[in-house]
Protein backbone atom coordinates (compact mmCIF):
# COMPACT_ATOMS: atom_id res chain seq x y z
CA UNK A 1 0.00 0.00 0.00
CA UNK A 2 1.50 3.29 -1.12
CA UNK A 3 -1.51 5.49 -0.33
CA UNK A 4 -0.05 6.56 3.01
CA UNK A 5 3.04 7.95 1.31
CA UNK A 6 0.79 9.60 -1.31
CA UNK A 7 -1.23 11.11 1.56
CA UNK A 8 1.95 12.57 3.08
CA UNK A 9 2.85 14.14 -0.29
CA UNK A 10 -0.64 15.57 -0.55
CA UNK A 11 -0.53 17.02 2.95
CA UNK A 12 2.90 18.57 2.31
CA UNK A 13 1.70 20.40 -0.79
CA UNK A 14 -1.62 21.48 0.71
CA UNK A 15 -0.24 22.67 4.03
CA UNK A 16 2.51 24.64 2.31
CA UNK A 17 -0.08 26.38 0.13
CA UNK A 18 -2.35 27.02 3.11
CA UNK A 19 0.45 28.55 5.13
CA UNK A 20 1.52 30.76 2.25
CA UNK A 21 -2.07 32.04 2.07
CA UNK A 22 -1.99 32.72 5.84
CA UNK A 23 -4.83 30.29 6.41
CA UNK A 24 -5.93 29.89 9.95
CA UNK A 25 -7.73 26.68 9.30
CA UNK A 26 -8.33 24.34 6.36
CA UNK A 27 -11.84 22.92 6.11
CA UNK A 28 -11.76 20.94 2.87
CA UNK A 29 -9.15 19.67 0.43
CA UNK A 30 -10.47 19.00 -3.06
CA UNK A 31 -8.71 16.30 -5.04
CA UNK A 32 -9.26 14.84 -8.50
CA UNK A 33 -8.50 11.12 -8.64
CA UNK A 34 -8.39 9.28 -11.94
CA UNK A 35 -9.38 5.64 -12.13
CA UNK A 36 -6.01 4.90 -13.71
CA UNK A 37 -3.97 6.82 -11.13
CA UNK A 38 -3.07 3.61 -9.34
CA UNK A 39 -4.41 5.03 -6.10
CA UNK A 40 -7.20 3.40 -4.12
CA UNK A 41 -9.73 5.94 -2.83
CA UNK A 42 -10.56 4.30 0.50
CA UNK A 43 -6.92 3.66 1.30
CA UNK A 44 -6.11 7.29 0.50
CA UNK A 45 -8.89 8.56 2.79
CA UNK A 46 -7.55 6.30 5.53
CA UNK A 47 -4.00 7.54 4.95
CA UNK A 48 -5.16 11.14 4.92
CA UNK A 49 -6.48 10.98 8.48
CA UNK A 50 -3.07 9.77 9.61
CA UNK A 51 -1.02 12.19 7.52
CA UNK A 52 -2.88 15.34 8.66
CA UNK A 53 -2.06 14.81 12.33
CA UNK A 54 -0.34 17.84 13.86
CA UNK A 55 -0.52 19.83 10.63
CA UNK A 56 -2.70 22.78 9.65
CA UNK A 57 -4.88 20.25 7.84
CA UNK A 58 -5.83 18.40 11.01
CA UNK A 59 -9.61 18.25 11.20
CA UNK A 60 -10.07 18.95 7.48
CA UNK A 61 -12.04 16.77 5.10
CA UNK A 62 -10.63 15.25 1.91
CA UNK A 63 -13.18 15.58 -0.87
CA UNK A 64 -12.36 13.27 -3.77
CA UNK A 65 -13.79 13.70 -7.24
CA UNK A 66 -13.58 10.44 -9.19
CA UNK A 67 -12.36 11.03 -12.71
CA UNK A 68 -13.48 8.41 -15.23
CA UNK A 69 -11.15 7.15 -17.93
CA UNK A 70 -11.95 8.65 -21.30
CA UNK A 71 -10.53 7.40 -24.59
CA UNK A 72 -10.48 8.72 -28.12
CA UNK A 73 -12.00 6.49 -30.78
CA UNK A 74 -10.60 7.13 -34.26
CA UNK A 75 -13.56 5.39 -35.92
CA UNK A 76 -16.16 7.61 -34.21
CA UNK A 77 -13.81 10.60 -33.97
CA UNK A 78 -15.11 11.07 -30.44
CA UNK A 79 -13.93 10.96 -26.84
CA UNK A 80 -16.01 8.75 -24.55
CA UNK A 81 -15.84 7.44 -21.00
CA UNK A 82 -14.87 3.79 -20.57
CA UNK A 83 -17.40 1.65 -18.81
CA UNK A 84 -14.72 -0.41 -17.13
CA UNK A 85 -10.95 -0.28 -17.15
CA UNK A 86 -10.67 -3.98 -17.98
CA UNK A 87 -11.72 -3.29 -21.54
CA UNK A 88 -10.16 -0.47 -23.52
CA UNK A 89 -12.52 -0.10 -26.42
CA UNK A 90 -14.96 2.51 -27.66
CA UNK A 91 -18.28 2.13 -25.77
CA UNK A 92 -20.15 3.05 -28.97
CA UNK A 93 -18.58 1.00 -31.74
CA UNK A 94 -16.28 -1.43 -29.89
CA UNK A 95 -13.06 -0.37 -31.63
CA UNK A 96 -10.08 -1.12 -29.36
CA UNK A 97 -8.31 2.07 -28.34
CA UNK A 98 -5.55 2.91 -25.92
CA UNK A 99 -5.63 6.62 -26.65
CA UNK A 100 -6.33 7.83 -23.12
CA UNK A 101 -7.47 11.39 -22.71
CA UNK A 102 -8.30 11.44 -19.02
CA UNK A 103 -8.13 9.19 -15.97
CA UNK A 104 -4.57 9.37 -14.66
CA UNK A 105 -5.21 12.46 -12.51
CA UNK A 106 -3.93 12.69 -8.97
CA UNK A 107 -4.27 16.39 -8.49
CA UNK A 108 -5.07 18.81 -5.68
CA UNK A 109 -7.54 21.30 -7.11
CA UNK A 110 -8.22 23.66 -4.26
CA UNK A 111 -8.54 24.18 -0.54
CA UNK A 112 -11.37 25.68 1.43
CA UNK A 113 -9.61 27.80 4.00
CA UNK A 114 -10.48 30.21 6.75
CA UNK A 115 -8.27 33.23 6.66
CA UNK A 116 -6.89 35.20 9.46
CA UNK A 117 -6.01 38.74 8.55
CA UNK A 118 -2.23 38.80 8.99
CA UNK A 119 -1.37 41.14 11.88
CA UNK A 120 1.35 42.87 9.91
CA UNK A 121 -0.68 43.82 6.87
CA UNK B 1 -12.33 37.42 11.95
CA UNK B 2 -13.33 34.54 9.72
CA UNK B 3 -12.88 34.89 6.03
CA UNK B 4 -13.66 31.58 4.38
CA UNK B 5 -12.58 31.23 0.80
CA UNK B 6 -11.43 28.83 -1.87
CA UNK B 7 -7.72 28.68 -2.54
CA UNK B 8 -6.94 27.37 -6.03
CA UNK B 9 -3.94 25.04 -6.18
CA UNK B 10 -4.03 22.67 -9.17
CA UNK B 11 -0.89 20.73 -8.41
CA UNK B 12 -0.09 17.10 -9.00
CA UNK B 13 0.39 15.17 -5.77
CA UNK B 14 3.37 13.37 -7.33
CA UNK B 15 4.85 16.47 -8.95
CA UNK B 16 8.15 16.12 -7.07
CA UNK B 17 8.60 12.57 -8.29
CA UNK B 18 7.56 13.46 -11.83
CA UNK B 19 9.96 16.39 -12.02
CA UNK B 20 12.83 14.30 -10.71
CA UNK B 21 11.96 11.54 -13.19
CA UNK B 22 12.11 14.03 -16.05
CA UNK B 23 15.53 15.18 -14.88
CA UNK B 24 16.71 11.57 -14.68
CA UNK B 25 15.40 10.86 -18.19
CA UNK B 26 17.26 13.89 -19.52
CA UNK B 27 20.41 12.60 -17.83
CA UNK B 28 19.94 9.12 -19.31
CA UNK B 29 19.34 10.61 -22.76
CA UNK B 30 22.46 12.73 -22.43
CA UNK B 31 24.54 9.68 -21.54
CA UNK B 32 22.93 7.58 -24.27
CA UNK B 33 21.81 4.88 -21.85
CA UNK B 34 18.49 3.18 -22.46
CA UNK B 35 16.59 2.53 -19.25
CA UNK B 36 13.94 -0.14 -18.71
CA UNK B 37 11.83 -0.50 -15.58
CA UNK B 38 10.88 -4.15 -14.95
CA UNK B 39 7.73 -4.74 -12.92
CA UNK B 40 5.84 -7.87 -11.92
CA UNK B 41 4.25 -9.64 -9.01
CA UNK B 42 6.66 -11.40 -6.61
CA UNK B 43 7.95 -14.63 -8.08
CA UNK B 44 7.18 -13.93 -11.74
CA UNK B 45 10.84 -14.39 -12.59
CA UNK B 46 12.20 -10.86 -12.93
CA UNK B 47 15.60 -11.71 -11.50
CA UNK B 48 16.00 -14.98 -13.44
CA UNK B 49 15.18 -13.34 -16.78
CA UNK B 50 17.30 -10.30 -16.01
CA UNK B 51 20.27 -12.52 -15.20
CA UNK B 52 20.00 -14.16 -18.62
CA UNK B 53 19.56 -10.78 -20.33
CA UNK B 54 22.63 -9.32 -18.62
CA UNK B 55 24.71 -12.38 -19.50
CA UNK B 56 23.62 -12.35 -23.15
CA UNK B 57 24.32 -8.65 -23.51
CA UNK B 58 27.73 -9.03 -21.94
CA UNK B 59 28.62 -11.96 -24.20
CA UNK B 60 27.65 -9.86 -27.21
CA UNK B 61 30.01 -7.12 -26.05
CA UNK B 62 27.35 -4.72 -24.80
CA UNK B 63 27.50 -2.67 -21.63
CA UNK B 64 24.53 -3.18 -19.36
CA UNK B 65 23.98 -2.66 -15.66
CA UNK B 66 21.17 -3.21 -13.19
CA UNK B 67 19.65 -1.47 -10.20
CA UNK B 68 17.70 -3.94 -8.11
CA UNK B 69 14.95 -2.95 -5.72
CA UNK B 70 13.93 -5.27 -2.93
CA UNK B 71 12.11 -4.91 0.35
CA UNK B 72 15.01 -6.59 2.16
CA UNK B 73 18.11 -8.73 1.48
CA UNK B 74 20.58 -8.39 -1.36
CA UNK B 75 20.07 -11.97 -2.61
CA UNK B 76 18.85 -10.79 -6.00
CA UNK B 77 21.80 -8.46 -6.49
CA UNK B 78 24.18 -11.31 -5.64
CA UNK B 79 22.45 -13.56 -8.17
CA UNK B 80 22.59 -10.89 -10.86
CA UNK B 81 26.25 -10.15 -10.17
CA UNK B 82 27.02 -13.67 -11.42
CA UNK B 83 26.32 -12.35 -14.92
CA UNK B 84 29.42 -10.17 -14.59
CA UNK B 85 27.45 -6.96 -15.10
CA UNK B 86 27.65 -4.08 -12.63
CA UNK B 87 24.76 -4.46 -10.19
CA UNK B 88 23.62 -2.27 -7.34
CA UNK B 89 21.03 -3.07 -4.69
CA UNK B 90 18.31 -0.74 -3.46
CA UNK B 91 16.92 -2.04 -0.20
CA UNK B 92 13.66 -0.19 0.22
CA UNK B 93 13.26 -1.08 3.89
CA UNK B 94 9.63 -2.07 3.53
CA UNK B 95 8.66 0.45 0.86
CA UNK B 96 6.54 -1.39 -1.69
CA UNK B 97 7.86 0.40 -4.79
CA UNK B 98 10.75 2.47 -6.10
CA UNK B 99 10.54 6.24 -6.47
CA UNK B 100 12.60 8.58 -8.63
CA UNK B 101 14.50 10.01 -5.64
CA UNK B 102 15.70 6.52 -4.70
CA UNK B 103 17.03 6.04 -8.23
CA UNK B 104 18.86 9.37 -8.10
CA UNK B 105 20.29 8.70 -4.65
CA UNK B 106 21.43 5.19 -5.49
CA UNK B 107 23.01 6.21 -8.78
CA UNK B 108 25.07 8.71 -6.76
CA UNK B 109 25.95 6.17 -4.06
CA UNK B 110 26.85 3.57 -6.69
CA UNK B 111 28.99 6.05 -8.58
CA UNK B 112 28.46 4.28 -11.89
CA UNK B 113 29.53 6.13 -15.02
CA UNK B 114 26.40 6.34 -17.16
CA UNK B 115 28.33 7.43 -20.18
CA UNK B 116 29.48 4.34 -22.04
CA UNK B 117 26.63 2.29 -20.62
CA UNK B 118 24.11 1.11 -23.21
CA UNK B 119 21.38 -0.30 -20.99
CA UNK B 120 20.32 0.20 -17.41
CA UNK B 121 17.69 -2.15 -16.06
CA UNK B 122 15.75 -1.21 -12.97
CA UNK B 123 14.21 -4.22 -11.28
CA UNK B 124 11.29 -2.81 -9.31
CA UNK B 125 9.91 -4.29 -6.10
CA UNK B 126 7.66 -7.29 -6.80
CA UNK B 127 4.23 -5.64 -6.72
CA UNK B 128 1.62 -5.08 -9.43
CA UNK B 129 -0.06 -2.11 -7.76
CA UNK B 130 2.14 0.58 -6.25
CA UNK B 131 4.97 0.86 -8.83
CA UNK B 132 2.40 1.88 -11.48
CA UNK B 133 2.14 5.43 -10.09
CA UNK B 134 5.86 6.23 -10.09
CA UNK B 135 7.81 7.38 -13.12
CA UNK B 136 11.47 6.50 -12.55
CA UNK B 137 12.74 8.30 -15.63
CA UNK B 138 12.72 5.07 -17.61
CA UNK B 139 12.27 4.88 -21.37
CA UNK B 140 10.28 1.69 -21.27
CA UNK B 141 8.25 -0.16 -18.69
CA UNK B 142 8.03 -3.92 -19.11
CA UNK B 143 5.54 -5.92 -17.07
CA UNK B 144 6.19 -9.62 -16.58
CA UNK B 145 3.52 -12.25 -16.37
CA UNK B 146 4.53 -15.81 -15.59
CA UNK B 147 2.55 -18.71 -17.03
CA UNK B 148 1.90 -19.99 -13.50
CA UNK B 149 0.09 -16.84 -12.41
CA UNK B 150 -3.18 -17.14 -14.25
CA UNK B 151 -4.18 -15.53 -17.51
CA UNK B 152 -6.45 -12.99 -15.84
CA UNK B 153 -3.66 -11.02 -14.13
CA UNK B 154 -4.01 -8.14 -16.66
CA UNK B 155 -7.70 -7.82 -15.76
CA UNK B 156 -6.92 -7.85 -12.05
CA UNK B 157 -4.18 -5.21 -12.39
CA UNK B 158 -5.29 -3.12 -15.37
CA UNK B 159 -3.49 0.03 -14.20
CA UNK B 160 -0.10 -1.68 -14.15
CA UNK B 161 -0.59 -3.38 -17.49
CA UNK B 162 -1.97 -0.20 -19.01
CA UNK B 163 0.95 1.89 -17.78
CA UNK B 164 3.47 -0.58 -19.22
CA UNK B 165 4.81 -0.64 -22.77
CA UNK B 166 5.63 -4.31 -23.19
CA UNK B 167 4.43 -7.57 -21.65
CA UNK B 168 6.99 -10.31 -21.09
CA UNK B 169 5.41 -13.69 -20.55
CA UNK B 170 7.91 -15.65 -18.44
CA UNK B 171 8.53 -19.35 -17.73
CA UNK B 172 7.06 -20.24 -21.12
CA UNK B 173 8.99 -23.54 -20.97
CA UNK B 174 6.46 -24.89 -18.48
CA UNK B 175 3.38 -23.45 -20.20
CA UNK B 176 2.06 -26.83 -21.23
CA UNK B 177 2.54 -28.42 -17.81
CA UNK B 178 0.54 -25.67 -16.10
CA UNK B 179 -2.07 -25.57 -18.91
CA UNK B 180 -1.35 -21.95 -19.70
CA UNK B 181 -4.12 -20.56 -21.91
CA UNK B 182 -2.11 -18.46 -24.34
CA UNK B 183 -5.11 -17.10 -26.25
CA UNK B 184 -6.79 -15.90 -23.05
CA UNK B 185 -3.59 -14.26 -21.80
CA UNK B 186 -3.09 -12.41 -25.07
CA UNK B 187 -6.74 -11.33 -25.20
CA UNK B 188 -6.57 -10.01 -21.63
CA UNK B 189 -3.39 -8.04 -22.28
CA UNK B 190 -4.90 -6.53 -25.41
CA UNK B 191 -8.14 -5.71 -23.54
CA UNK B 192 -6.34 -3.46 -21.05
CA UNK B 193 -3.70 -2.13 -23.45
CA UNK B 194 -4.69 -2.44 -27.11
CA UNK B 195 -1.72 -2.96 -29.41
CA UNK B 196 0.72 -3.91 -26.66
CA UNK B 197 3.81 -5.85 -27.74
CA UNK B 198 4.13 -9.27 -26.10
CA UNK B 199 7.21 -11.51 -25.87
CA UNK B 200 7.20 -15.11 -24.67
CA UNK B 201 10.36 -15.83 -22.74
CA UNK B 202 12.08 -18.50 -20.74
CA UNK B 203 15.06 -17.81 -18.50
CA UNK B 204 15.70 -21.56 -18.44
CA UNK B 205 15.82 -22.33 -22.17
CA UNK B 206 16.57 -18.80 -23.35
CA UNK B 207 13.51 -18.83 -25.62
CA UNK B 208 12.42 -15.37 -26.73
CA UNK B 209 15.32 -13.57 -25.06
CA UNK B 210 16.99 -12.71 -28.37
CA UNK B 211 13.79 -11.21 -29.79
CA UNK B 212 13.27 -9.17 -26.64
CA UNK B 213 16.86 -7.90 -26.62
CA UNK B 214 16.64 -7.07 -30.34
CA UNK B 215 13.53 -5.05 -29.60
CA UNK B 216 15.40 -3.15 -26.86
CA UNK B 217 18.30 -2.49 -29.25
CA UNK B 218 15.88 -1.00 -31.79
CA UNK B 219 14.30 1.17 -29.15
CA UNK B 220 17.72 2.28 -27.99
CA UNK B 221 18.65 3.27 -31.54
CA UNK B 222 15.60 5.53 -31.56
CA UNK B 223 17.09 7.45 -28.62
CA UNK B 224 19.80 8.69 -30.94
CA UNK B 225 17.51 9.51 -33.83
CA UNK B 226 15.90 12.87 -33.25
CA UNK B 227 12.18 12.55 -33.85
CA UNK B 228 9.87 15.49 -34.45
CA UNK B 229 7.85 16.40 -31.39
CA UNK B 230 4.33 15.07 -31.71
CA UNK B 231 1.72 17.34 -30.22
CA UNK B 232 -0.62 15.42 -27.97
CA UNK B 233 -3.99 17.01 -27.80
Amino acid sequence: MHELSIAYNLVDIASQAAEQAHAQRVDVVYLRLGRLSGVEKDALLFGYDIAVKETILEGSRLEIEDVPVTVYCPACDAVSALEDIQLFCCPHCGTPTGDIRQGRELEIISLEIDNEQPAYS
Amino acid sequence: MNNPRILEIRRGVLEKNDLLAQQLRARFNGAGVYVANLVSSPGAGKTALLEVMLRRLREAGHHAAALVGDLATDNDAQRLARSGAPVHQIETGGNCHLEADMIAAHLAEWGIELKGLEYLFIENVGNLVCPASYDLGEHLRAVMLSVTEGEDKPLKYPTMFNSSDVTLITKIDIAEAVEFDRAAAYANVQAVRPGMTIFETSAKTGQGVTDWLDYLAERREMLHTPTPQVESS
